[in-house]
């Protein structure tokens, strides 16, 4: 039973994917809507981003720093392991996750309404290609500024861990900037931005695939919007092991 | 035209339709009429691709609509236009930019030829100067009129239109019916329409069809509605005692004289 739901969503969602690939009927509204999704996707989700980038540099370096304590470990590693955990695993997955959550949601209430509404139907009757014009804008508008937030994310959390740590005085300034200098391995960057990607293209194409196909009524419209957010978050976290894997 | 093969279409095990083999002709307004819930609208989504058939085939000209890939079911779309029973107008765009979207999507026009487009349908529909409101912003009537005037704005081939003057009062009904009748001839447009109103029957009845049961109890026009003595059909036109008194005394004049 389990299986065959999973099955047969799978199958739909590789369909809807596989259509949404298509060449736009016109290259300008494809581009304007484009455009609408990074302002929405981006800009909107800046200030969310920012405040929880702080908290998590912040709980890493705290943390690290208790561990620490009275070890041989030089105090330094504060700020060389905040920068590395921040940089490969925090700042992509925590931020996607809470993205997923909030354009994920966004997102299949939006083409769900639609699908209720019959604007899907209508547009279709246009003969425009929905798949592509509904998902394909919103897709790119992601994969091109989440990675984005994922950086700003990475360096506000940077910064976080260092209010935490310097502020009360654990460790002093220079220790937690030299702690940033040490050991950097730019491969790390090049993972944070893969993850961030794939990271983004699941979320989005699941949310929209959830909403495009709703049926029934509100109830409905609530159950596609949590089942994207669910859904999302653990494959995100599915797809962060199977990066680690390929990547370290 | 557009010709249908004994449709079957069924939900789950709701039958809605059980055989429908139907004739919609160019240039004159063809009417699917029935009691509500009879399958109407099913069989116009059905018509044009928005439900897949159980069984049987809807040709357009001598294509087979459900033979069709994708992208060639929507060279057909677009000369397509629809009204739907529900408006369908998107909400989060203005009147006039509803109107303006299949431009958008499918011309390169300059946005002052677009604007001046919209400005015409809307005025078609006797619907000018509310370009810059929302749907929401607007009565049931006008977005009916509305809807109109966005299936009309590419001037379609074909023009499929879902109780256009549910909701309308008599006059707004009489002239939307005149309006739809007037493009059809003018433009040899085949026009298929779902209706219960007994004006539009009587007043642009040229090919009728009445489902019942999700079947084709009667064809006809409306010269044949009055004499036809077909049961459905009397028991579905002269529901109200008015008119099945209207009815008595026409037929007993003609008699008479
Ligand atoms: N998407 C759907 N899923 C399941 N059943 C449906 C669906 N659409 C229509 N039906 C069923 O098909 C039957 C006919 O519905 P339809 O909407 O065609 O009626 P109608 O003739 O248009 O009525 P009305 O005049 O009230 O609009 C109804 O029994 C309805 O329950
Ligand atoms: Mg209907």
């Amino acid at each position: 039973m389990l299986i065959d739901t999973f099955l047969y969503n799978f199958g739909q969602y590789i369909l809807l994917l596989k259509s949404a690939i298509a060449k736009p009927e016109r290259f300008s509204m494809y581009y304007k809507e484009t455009v609408r999704q990074m302002d929405a996707i981006g800009v909107g989700s800046v200030f969310i981003v920012l405040l929880i980038s702080v908290f998590i540099g912040m709980v890493t370096a705290v943390q690290f720093a208790d561990q620490l304590g009275d070890s041989f470990i030089p105090s330094y590693y504060i700020g060389y392991i905040v920068r590395d955990i921040t940089i490969i695993e925090m700042a992509p997955t925590i931020t996607c996750l809470v993205l997923a959550g909030k354009v994920g949601s966004n997102l299949a209430a939006e083409i769900g309404g639609m699908r209720q509404k019959e604007h899907i139907d209508a547009m279709e009757i246009m003969g425009v290609n929905t798949a592509a014009y509904l998902i394909m804008p919103k897709v790119i508008a992601a994969v091109l500024v989440i990675p984005l937030l994922v950086a700003i994310s990475a360096f506000v959390s940077i910064i976080g861990g260092y209010l935490a740590t310097v502020l009360p005085g654990s460790i002093s300034h220079t220790e937690y900037v030299l702690g940033l200098r040490s050991f950097f391995v730019p491969r790390y960057v090049f993972i944070m931005f893969v993850k961030a990607g794939v990271f983004a293209f699941l979320l989005t194409s699941v949310s929209c695939y959830f909403g495009y196909y709703v049926k029934g009524g509100s109830i409905e419209l609530g159950e596609a919007s949590t089942s994207a957010v669910v859904v999302s978050n653990v494959l995100i976290l599915l797809f962060d092991f199977i990066i680690a894997l390929l990547l370290t | 035209m557009i010709r249908t093969e004994n449709l079957h279409k069924s939900f789950g095990d709701n039958h809605v339709l059980k055989g429908v083999s139907a004739e919609f002709h160019a240039g004159k307004p063809n009417l699917i009429i029935g009691s509500s819930g009879a399958g109407k609208t099913v069989l116009l989504k059905l018509l044009i691709g928005l439900f897949r058939p159980s069984e049987g085939a809807v040709f357009y000209g001598d294509t087979n609509l459900f033979s069709l890939d994708d992208k060639d079911i929507r060279s057909i779309r677009m000369k397509v236009g629809m009204l739907f029973q529900g408006n369908a107008l998107f909400d989060s765009m203005t009147v006039g930019e509803n109107i303006r979207f299949p431009m958008d999507m499918f011309t390169r026009l300059s946005l002052k030829d677009k604007n001046r487009r919209v400005d015409e349908c809307l005025e078609m529909v006797n619907m000018e100067g509310i370009n810059d409101r929302y749907p929401s912003e607007v009565s049931g009537g006008m977005q009916k009129r509305v809807g109109i005037a966005r299936a009309m704005v590419l001037e379609p081939k074909y023009l499929f239109c879902d109780e256009p003057n549910s909701g309308l009062d008599p006059q707004t009904s009489i002239l939307i019916d005149e309006l739809i009748c007037d493009l059809t001839n003018r433009n040899n447009i085949t026009t298929v329409i779902n209706t219960h109103d007994m004006n539009s029957v009587m007043g642009i009845g040229d090919n009728i069809l009445l489902l019942k049961n999700g079947k084709v109890a009667w064809t006809g026009d409306k010269s044949q509605v009055l004499e036809s003595d077909n049961k459905v059909l009397e028991d579905f036109i002269f529901a109200s005692p008015f008119l099945r008194r209207l009815r008595e005394d026409a037929l007993k004049q003609r008699q008479g004289g």
